[in-house]
């Protein structure tokens, strides 16, 4: 059956490679749509939610585009894929930008990694680059095929801290534990960029595309 | 934590890869997205294309095959050689790289650096240093920025040049030592471990690489976060694959 996928287009980031991508694992029936209509994203089957930049400038491009509730109905009604800023901005607040509210969606804060260098002496770099291990917390059906400890690509140099320990679906080490993905129902949100992370990425899209909440 | 990368580089001239590529079983080994995508399925953890192309009416082909490449190949690309503008770059994402390589136009106006990451990130501007060893022997080690393939001279420290760029936002150093670039007798690690040392961002170690072996001096030795290589791979003396496991042998922590 063909359903409509839509991809968040609020200005952030590189949209196209998450298209792409997702257009790449989709059935050939399936239409994948980058829009910043809400009333577009409201009407689709799935919705996927990607961002990249400093949260302040996020946040305000949702608002910019009338996006504030049309982000928070999808990702309280329908298959919805958070990836990166995508994520963070499903939570309260973040310390970046010396403090910036976000969409509150989740009792939590944002954090900045604290650097420093590991217990095997590796220096912690910020933003934290490349392709680390993802530990699943759960069986999600998310994580259909992937193994365990299955490295994605990250860039980022903040990281979301939940309350609800119940939320986290993955954890990532980098000097800090961190969620680095978090799921409550019909949503789903990673830290890491699947459309840039190979075949586990792909197949982590695939079963997004496929997944029956 | 985090793994270190391999990344091969594609030299491309008007949309072709050139110094030759060779596996048994590709059908046109100058084709990009051909290559691109065996070393996708060979376990690349990124994909560098560096564009040759002298002649500027043939400077749109690499648009055109970042393209083709970032519709099937699902790692970040990172695109350099003749990124001079804004719009070079802007170009350059919107064809679906993740981050482009500035080097000359750097050297010629160092603001671009500054002004690149202010628009477009930190995460997707790499500046390319080609830096050649200039005290002589017994004197303390110093290493000067050349352009023009390692011809021009250009009175910048390699140090001090590396932390300016840090400085102005750049997310990765991609650090190329002129005088081993080609000679396969491995990286200029003691160049490598002094850019690591004096930038807080990552550094990808260039030039030199002959053997598996320099993959992991300049990771151990040299301290690299990322290695890159390209006649290693394209002649296929190695597959990604089998550097991958040698460094992982050796100790290194790679993505398999």
């Amino acid at each position: 059956m063909s359903q409509r996928i839509t991809v968040i287009d609020y200005g952030m980031g590189n949209l196209r490679s998450v298209a792409k991508a997702v257009e790449h694992v989709a059935s050939a029936q399936d239409e994948v749509l980058v829009t910043d209509d809400p009333e577009l994203i409201l009407n689709s089957d799935r919705v996927v939610f990607p961002g990249q930049g400093a949260a302040r400038d996020c946040m305000a491009a949702i608002s910019d585009h009338h996006l504030n509730r049309a982000v928070l109905e999808a990702a309280n009604s329908k298959p919805f894929l958070g990836i990166c800023m995508g994520q963070q901005v499903l939570l309260e607040k973040s310390e970046e930008n010396g403090g910036t509210e976000l969409l509150g969606l989740f009792a939590g804060q944002v954090r900045h990694f604290p650097g420093g260098v590991a217990p095997d002496g590796e220096a912690l770099k910020i933003p934290h680059m490349g392709w680390n291990k993802v530990n699943r917390q759960s069986d999600h059906p998310l994580w259909q095929g992937i193994d365990q400890d299955s490295r994605f690509y990250f860039v980022h140099s903040y990281y979301v801290d939940p309350e609800q320990q119940d939320l986290i679906a993955a954890t990532t080490d980098y000097g800090v534990s961190f969620a680095s993905a978090i799921a409550r129902k019909n949503l789903f949100a990673v830290q890491f960029h699947p459309e840039k992370s190979a075949d586990d990425g792909l197949r982590l899209l695939k079963n997004f595309v496929n997944w029956t909440h | 934590m985090l793994a270190k990368r391999i990344i091969p580089c594609l030299d491309v001239d008007a949309g072709r890869v050139v110094k030759g590529v060779k596996f048994v079983d590709i059908r046109d080994a100058g084709d990009p997205v051909e290559v691109a995508r065996r070393y996708n399925e060979e376990g690349a953890d990124e994909i560098t294309f560096l564009d040759i192309t002298a002649s500027s009416d043939n400077r749109e082909t690499i648009v055109h095959v970042v393209e083709q490449v970032a519709s099937e190949v699902f790692i970040p690309l990172t695109v350099g050689g003749g990124i001079r503008t804004e719009d070079d770059i802007r170009r350059m994402l919107n064809a679906g790289a993740d981050k482009v390589a500035i080097n000359t136009a750097a050297v010629f106006n160092p603001e671009f650096v500054k002004q690149a990451t202010d628009r477009f990130g930190s995460q997707c501007i790499v500046v390319a240093i080609d830096a050649k060893k200039v005290s002589a022997e017994g004197e303390p080690l110093k290493w000067e920025i050349f352009t023009h393939g390692g011809r021009k001279p250009t009175g910048l420290d390699a140090i001090e040049w590396a932390q300016r760029m840090s400085g102005y936002g750049a997310g990765e150093i991609l650090l190329t030592s002129m005088d081993r670039d080609g000679t396969k007798i491995g990286f200029d690690n003691e160049l490598t471990r002094a850019i690591v040392e004096a930038v807080p961002i990552p550094v990808i170690a260039s030039g030199g690489v002959g053997e598996l072996q320099h993959l992991v001096d300049g990771v151990k030795k040299g301290g690299a976060d990322a290695v890159l290589a390209a006649s290693i791979f394209h002649f296929a003396e190695y597959s990604i694959g089998e550097a991958k496991q040698f460094m992982d042998q050796q100790g290194v922590e790679v993505r398999q």
